[in-house]
This record gives C-alpha cells, structure tokens and sequence, in this order.
C-alpha cells in the first residue's frame, strides 16, 4: 500500500489511454467506473492512514526531494482527494445514461478518456509537492476540460470553450511566471524547500510580484469575481456529467491550489498579512456572493443560474479565508467539501432534467414535481442546502462561517451574508415554485428516468442530510487541516 | 412508559399520520379516519406526559449531535407543556372539523392537504419539546417549509403570489435576524441550552445585549410583531382549518413561544426588565396591538379580520414578555392557551359560515344568526373570551396582563390594553350583533336552520366548551405557569 499515492494519479492515466486501445463505448464506461473507484477507495484508506501520521509523502522514481519530484499529502489534500474521488464515482457511475445521450456516438470514448484525464489532473494538482508539477497538472486537467466542455451538444459549447481556454491559458501562465519568478529568486520547486527559503527574500519586488501573479492566475480559474466571466457559459452549455463534475471539483481545486501557496509556501503572515490580501479577499469574496446571487434570480435557464450560484458560493469561501483565522480556514474548507456536495446533487438533478426535456430552461421545469418527483425531490434537497437550511450541509457550513465572522467582530458582514441567504432563496424558490406549483403541459405523466442516474443523484443528496447531521466527518478533516497549515499540529 | 419513549412517541405519530394519510390516499374515509385516530392518539400521548411529568427533574434526550456541543435534544418545561396541550388537543378537533370542511367544499388534492397537515403538526411538537435554541430554529423553519404547500394549496396566482409573501417574510427575518441572534449568542456564552435564569446576563455589554434581543424579537416573523405582520394576512388564503389551526395556533403561538422562551430561558427576565430595547418593543408591541386592532376594523372580509385580531393578541404575549416581570410571563403563557380556544373557534365559525352559506364578508352577515344560531353564539362567546370577558377563559390572561403592566410601572401599556379591550369588542361582538338583530341580507337566511356540517358543528362546540372551560379549570393552568419561573 506505500504506493497509493502515485496510483491515484497513475491509474486515471493509464485508464484513460486503455480506455482509446479498448475503443468500446461500454468498456470505456467500465474503465472509467472502476478507475474512479479505486481512487475512491484509496483515498479513504489514505485518509485512515492520516489517522496515525501527519502527512504521506512519496518520492517519484525513488530520487530524493529537490532533485525528484515528491508527493505529499496532508489532510488538505486528503480532503480534496475525497471530495475529487467521490464526485468522480457518483459522476461516473451517472455517465452511462447520460452520455449515451447528449455526446456524438463517435466522441463517447474520447470524452471518457479526456474526463479521466481532467480527473488526473485535478488529483495530482492536490497531491503534488512540487509547485511546478502543479502547473504540470493544471495544464493537464485544462486542456482536458476545454475539449470536454466543448463536446455538449449545444454549438454554443464551442464558443464557451473557446472563452474558457482563453481566460484559462491566461491563468495558468500567470501561475506559471509566478512559480518561475520564485525559482528564480530560490532556486528551488519544492513546496517545502520554497516555504523555507522564501522568508530571507520575501521582502523583494521579484516575489512580490510572483505572489500577485499565482493569486490573480489562480483566481481566474477559481472564477473569483470580477474574473468569472468564463464559468457561466461553460456550465450552461457542457454536457450534464461535465458540468456536475466541474461544479463540484473544479473550482475547488483552484481554490486549493490558493490556500497551498498562500499558508504552505509564502507563509500566513506573509500572504495574508504583509500583502493586503486577507482585505481584498473579503471585499472580492463579499461582492461575489452579492453579484453572484444578485445575476442568479435573474436567469431563465437554470443551468446558467446554478453556476452564477457557484460565483457567490466561491465568494464565501474567499470571505472565509479573507478572515486569515483559524476559525475562517476551517469555514472555507468545511464550505468547500459541502458546496461539492450541493452542486453535485444541484447540476445531476438537472442533468436528469435535460435528458428527458433536452433544455434547462425555467419554463420546461413546469409541473416536474409531479411528473418526475424523485428527480425534484433531490433537487430540493440540493436547494434547501443550498440556502443553508438546517439539517443539511448547507447549514453546517454557513454556521461556522457566521461564528468566524462574529468572533473576527465582523457583525455586519454576518448579517450580509444571511441577507444572501435570502437571495439563495428566492432564486431556488423559483425553480421549486415552477416544478411544483405549475402545472405539468397537457398529456405529460410521469416521465421515466434512468435508474442510474436518479441513484447517483440521490446518493448526493443524501450526503447533504448526512453531513447536515453529522458533521464529524468534515469537520474533523477540516479542522486537521487548519491545525497543520498554520502549524499548531505537525 | 419512560419519559423519552413518551418524547419520541409526541414526534412520531404525527409522521406515522403523514405516511398512514399517504398510504390510505385512495380511500378517504380510511385516509380521514388515520389523521383523526393519529390526533386523539398524540393527545392522550401528551396528557400522559403532563401526568407523569416532574418538573424538579427535567428528562433531556439527545436525538443528535450534529456539531460539537450543539445538540438536537428534546426536553419538557411548563411553557412546552403548556403550548403541546393546546396543539396537541386542538389537532384532532381541527381535523374533525376539517373532514365537514374540505368534504362540502370540495377541496381538490386533499391528500397533500392531510399530509402537510400532519408533518406541520410534527414540526409545531418538535418547537414545543426543543431543549435548546438550535433545536428550536431547526424545527421552527420546518414549521415554515411544511405549511407553505397549505398556503398555496388552492393552486391559483394569487395563492402563490400569497405564498411568497409568507416565505419571503418568515425566512427573510428568521435567517436574516433569529440565525445571527443565536449563533450570536453560542459565539458569546457557548451554549444554547434553554436554562433557568437564563445564559445571557453579564455576558456582555447591555447595548449589545439590548441589539441581540431587537434580533431574536424581530427576527421571530411568526410572531407577527409589526413591520414584520404582512405574512399573516396573506397565509389566508388557506383552507380555513389551515387558518384555525396552523395560523392562529400552531405557526403564530410557536412564534410568540419562541419569544417565551428565549425572554424567559435565554435572557432571564431580570435581564430583560433592565433592557431599554425590551421597553421599546413593548412599546411597539403596544402600537401593534392597537393598530392591527383598528386595521380590522376596516376589513370587510372576516378571515382578514380575524387575522388582524390575532396580530393583536400575539402582540399581548410579546408585551408581556419583554414587561420583564413574573406577572408578564404568567400571563403571557395564560394567553397562548387561551388565545388559542377563542381565536380557533372564530375562524371555525368564518369557515362554517363559508361552506353552509357561501359568505366571506362581515356586511353580508346581516341576520344570519336566524340561519345559524349555534355558529353565531359560538362566535360570540369566543369573542368575549377575546375582549377578555367573564365567564370566558381570556379574562384571567387579560386580568394578569394588566396586573404585569402595573407592576412594571408601565401606565402607557396600561392604557394600551383598556382601549384594545373596547376595540376588539367593537369590531368582533360586531358580528353576532349583526347576525341576531340586523335585518337579514339574503332572503335565504329566512329559510330555516342551515348550520354547518354536523364534523365541523361539533369540532366548534368543542373549542366552544373548552372557552368557557377554561375559565372554571384555570387552577391547573395556573399551578403550570408558576412552574415555568421556578
């Protein structure tokens, strides 16, 4: 077992290429099915093994830190492991049905091969040690993601990509002038080499610059207002199980990839203190939140209206983090392994929805509670965690964020962001009030929906009730990670 | 039984109810007769935990524990006792009366109907039993999530229109307002236990403290405490049982209950009595009863009046409870079960005057104590119960209420409540004046008896009887309230 670390990246790699040798649409199914369970599998079993050590480390090929390449993971990366191998399992197990629909015949392998390559990429951006290996991973899972994103059906998915590439190659150059910038005045790669040499110079432009560069680069991808423009077309027009998986991993890895650099490599004090971050975080992540929610109630599709969602619930993370608190970090991540949880349900359901209606536009979704009631039931339950009602994830994570925010004194920023809730509300409510309220179209009963993708659904949303209830779980994890990025626990 | 089996039983038979109303659906009469035996089994559930209850040793039980130190946790004290009682027994009554309701009215999708209707009740228990504040908020949005399919359940533009206004107004306050009052208060004393004495005192500034109660008074929109009262009106567009039970027991008296609650278990009335945000909210509770009060006088259409009415009354528990003074807390929990009787009585009688003579205004009411004589006195009688007349159970609560105001030294709220009393007695005695000695409006009250149908009769003389009885049987009542400051 001291090799699972690597076979997490390595075997949705290889997957993905025996996927093109097999050339069979089911046995692509299978391959990827299983790939994304063994990982699953095994980041629990690595998660256990943190229970005894602090972090698993992993030198490649054998050859020592600075000159090889070292994975590491931690329970932060644990954390994204888990919350990037389960969404890949639900996902993939919901893929069959939906991607026999909504993907050309000839591209369904293809597509299963490159989401195993986004899935890779993501994986080994949370597990690497090495800062350029993360721009390595990054590069994978993006050009994967623009390929993947452009097969929906819709044309507008190729103009989407097209954004996405675009904004996206401009992130990661950034990241990557930033990392060269911090080798340049170090000499080194190594995310524990940096942390360590990085003080003696951290007081020059050169570094300075390199942080502004991998903190605007990183917000890009993380679609931090105001450089969000790319996320909502790419949701809106990518296939179902693209966006599902994007929604609840995407953007979380890019946020991961700003808390690694921020606390492990440049240091708290540093980042968050030194330069003026922690205040442009909470003002970006506010408005993000306001704006985010403000351009959801106006949309008409709903597709386009959860991924504006998403820009507010990536503005709470960002706000949490702005708090440069123990408290706050825990919120982010806590918030970051529920909001995977909200959306996944949020974006299957409407998968479900698209399938059968071929369009998630608002006024399709008359009478769908009636007609298609375990699709809506889940849907709700995604809705009402995403409001943050109690009982379910959703509320967990806006808890903690309110107590952060009112132990950092911040009471007005607690009410704003209850305020929001309201705003989640009434653009949740629309959709609920439309399926539930309004009439189903003459001649419509029950529609049937594949088995498949209605089990996966409601596995996750279940895992909102569960993880509303019992917050262990998360919270442990959580809070293990705070305790080592700021040093209290080795 | 123990204590805790009884605890879990109060939960679960109305959600037994709910899945029995579901599985029954095809059959009505079996489907009606599962809510009603779901009800008188709650009730005697209920009763048998009053009797074998010992407030010197409280029994908690913890459901969950779904973050460290805040737990789901259920525990009986007076109050709880007191407003499980009324819901509890006031359920089955409602659901008599409804099977006459929905049946003459010809209700569609009375199945959804029985079904919301039950897990609201489960909701209303778990607010009744909740051992501390994040229980309560738990239990107290559900209550607001369940009811929403009976406020819209006629289906039309407006019932919808009507049921944004409800959630819009319920969730905007509670999330916005009561969820920072308690994370507010976890984050200043670490803990949401309801307690004796209260957990607030010397934990902070009295400004602070005096902010943080403005939040949990407004933030509880069911309470209904003027600016935040719009939603009442509106939920009344809901069949009438909804009406009677959820919306002038259930959904309002949880609201004032919290309001209980957190003055008497959170703050601690002591505390309260040296706050000046609590003077000023009495004070605004004064205005609300007073304005609600002459708002109903303009209505025209009865439920709408009857629903101003009750945002008056609610504002007599408020007042009480921020009086700051035994007395206030005293009649305040007087006033929820007394309340209830005489407010659920009169929107049975505005539903049986629906359903047997089609008529929604009080000026088309006119003589129609000939056609409905029982209805009438009912109606009657519950409004002096209202206006706090005796032989009626409302004039113990209205006697204690202006005691508290004397105590407090409060000659304003005094004045308050002596022209409230004359208010209501002109705009509810109004009606069955008008229904005995007014010329009749429509021939057909002429024609005979017609009173409603005979579910819906007996559920009204019940809630009748319980008025008038509450006035003799006060002395377990009252032995109860002297528990809660104990």
């Amino acid at each position: 077992m001291t090799h699972l670390p690597v076979l997490v990246v390595v075997a949705p790699l290889l997957a993905s290429a025996l996927i093109v040798l097999i050339n069979s649409r089911k046995g692509a199914w299978v391959i990827t099915l299983l790939t994304s369970l063994f990982c699953f599998y095994a980041s629990v079993n690595m998660l256990q093994m943190l229970q005894d050590v602090a972090q698993l480390s992993y030198k490649l090929g054998g050859w020592d830190a600075p000159l090889g390449i070292e994975l590491r993971i931690d329970a932060l990366s644990a954390l994204m492991l888990l919350i990037l191998t389960g969404s890949a399992s639900l996902v993939s197990f919901y893929a069959l049905r939906s991607v026999e629909k909504e993907i050309a015949d000839g591209k369904q392998v293809l597509f299963y091969t490159a989401f195993l390559l986004v899935f890779a990429g993501l994986i080994g951006i949370s597990i690497t040690g090495d800062a350029f290996n993360v721009f390595v991973f990054l590069e994978i899972s993006s050009l994967s993601t623009y390929a993947i994103i452009s097969m929906g059906r819709d044309r507008r998915a190729l103009h989407a990509s097209f954004q996405y590439l675009i904004m996206g190659t401009i992130g990661a150059t950034f990241i990557l002038i930033g990392i060269g910038f911090m080798y340049v005045m170090t000499g080194t790669l190594n995310m524990n080499d940096l942390a360590a040499r990085l003080p003696a110079v951290a007081d020059t432009n050169a570094i300075r610059a390199a942080f502004a560069f991998i903190t605007i680069g990183v917000g890009i991808k993380a679609a931090m207002l105001p450089l969000h423009q790319w996320l909502p077309n790419a949701y809106a027009y990518s296939p179902s199980v693209v966006s599902t998986f994007l929604a609840a991993t995407a953007t979380k890895v890019a946020v991961y990839v700003m808390i690694r650099f921020q606390l492990t490599i440049f240091g708290i004090e540093f980042s968050l203190l030194d330069m003026p971050l922690d205040k442009i975080l909470m003002f970006l992540g506010t408005l993000g939140i306001l704006g985010g929610s403000i351009y959801a109630i106006y949309q008409t599709n709903v597709k386009r209206m959860l991924a504006y969602s998403s820009i507010a619930q990536i503005g709470y993370i960002l706000l949490a983090i702005g708090l440069a608190s123990h408290a706050g970090f825990t919120a982010a991540l806590l918030h970051m392994f529920n909001h995977a949880l909200i959306k996944g349900t949020l974006f299957m359901a409407l998968g479900i929805i698209f399938f059968r209606f071929a369009t998630t536009e608002l006024s399709a979704m008359s009478g769908t509670g009636k007609t298609m009631p375990f699709t809506m039931a889940a849907f709700t339950i995604g809705g009402i965690s995403l409001i943050g009602v109690p009982g379910t994830a959703g509320f967990v994570s806006k808890w903690y964020l309110v107590t952060a925010l009112l132990d950092a004194s911040l009471w007005p920023v607690a009410l704003l962001i209850l305020v929001a809730s309201i705003l989640t509300l009434i653009y949740v409510g629309r959709v609920i009030e439309v399926a539930y309220f309004r009439p189903a179209p003459e001649g419509q009963s029950q529609h049937k929906v594949p088995k498949t993708m209605v089990i996966a659904l409601w596995v996750f949303a279940l895992a909102n009730i569960y993880f509303g209830l019992d917050s262990d779980i998360s919270m442990g994890i959580s809070t293990l990670a705070v305790d080592q990025l700021i040093g209290i626990r080795p | 039984m123990s204590i805790e089996t009884l605890y879990i039983l109060i939960l679960v038979i109305p959600l037994l109810t709910a899945v029995g109303v579901l599985v029954c659906r095809k059959n009505e009469n079996v489907r009606e007769s599962v809510t009603i035996l779901g009800g008188i089994s709650l009730f005697f559930v209920v009763v048998k935990l009053a009797l074998n209850y010992d407030f010197e040793q409280t029994v908690t039980l913890t459901l969950l524990e779904p973050f460290a130190g805040l737990s789901i946790a259920l525990e009986l004290e007076p109050l709880g006792l007191i407003f499980t009682l009324v819901a509890g027994f006031l359920w089955p009554v409602t659901s008599l009366y409804a099977i006459g309701y929905m049946r003459s009215h010809h209700e569609k999708n009375q199945t959804r109907f029985y079904f919301a209707f039950a897990i609201s009740i489960f909701a209303t228990m778990a607010i009744a039993l909740s051992a501390n504040l994040f229980t309560l908020f738990i239990a107290y949005e559900l209550l607001t999530l369940f009811t929403l399919p009976l406020v819209t359940h006629a289906g039309t533009d407006a019932a919808r229109r009507a049921g944004w206004t409800y959630l819009g107004i319920l969730m905007t306050t509670s999330i916005g307002f009561l969820l920072l009052a308690i994370i507010w208060t976890w984050s200043l004393t670490g803990t949401l236990e309801f307690t004796p004495g209260g957990i607030l005192a010397g934990k902070a500034e009295p400004a602070i403290l005096g902010g943080l109660l403005l939040l949990f008074v407004f933030g509880t929109g069911k309470a209904a405490l003027m600016p935040f009262h719009r939603w009442l009106p509106a939920a009344m567009v809901a069949p009438t049982p909804v009406s009677s039970l959820l919306h002038a027991v259930a959904v309002v008296k949880a609201g004032v209950f919290t309001i209980m609650k957190v003055a008497v278990y959170i703050f601690g009335i002591d505390l309260i009595g040296s706050l000046d945000s609590a003077y000023w909210l009495s004070l605004l509770a004064g205005f609300t009863i007073v304005s609600a009060s002459i708002i109903a006088m303009t209505k025209d259409n009865l439920k709408a009046r009857l629903a101003y009415s009750t945002i008056s009354q609610l504002s007599y528990i408020i007042l009480a409870a921020m009086l700051g003074v035994a007395t206030g807390v005293f009649a305040g929990s007087l006033h929820i079960a007394m309340h209830a009787f005489a407010k659920i009585t009169l929107f049975f009688c505005a539903g049986a005057i629906l359903v047997s003579m089609h008529k929604t205004k009080v000026s088309e009411l006119n003589g129609i104590g000939r056609a409905m004589p029982i209805t009438m006195l009912a109606f009657l009688l519950a409004s002096l119960s209202i206006v706090g007349l005796p032989p009626l159970g409302g004039s113990w609560s209205k006697w204690l209420l202006l005691q508290a105001t004397m105590e407090a030294h409060n000659m304003v709220l005094l004045i308050v409540l002596l022209v409230s009393s004359l208010l209501n007695l002109f705009y509810l005695v109004e009606i069955p004046i008008r229904g005995f000695f007014a010329k009749p409006v429509d021939p057909i009250y002429n024609t005979g008896i017609k009173e409603a149908p005979k579910f819906s009769l007996i559920a009204i003389l019940i809630t009748t009887t319980g008025c008038l009885a509450l006035f003799f049987l006060v002395n377990p009542a009252w032995s109860l309230v002297e528990q809660i400051l104990r």
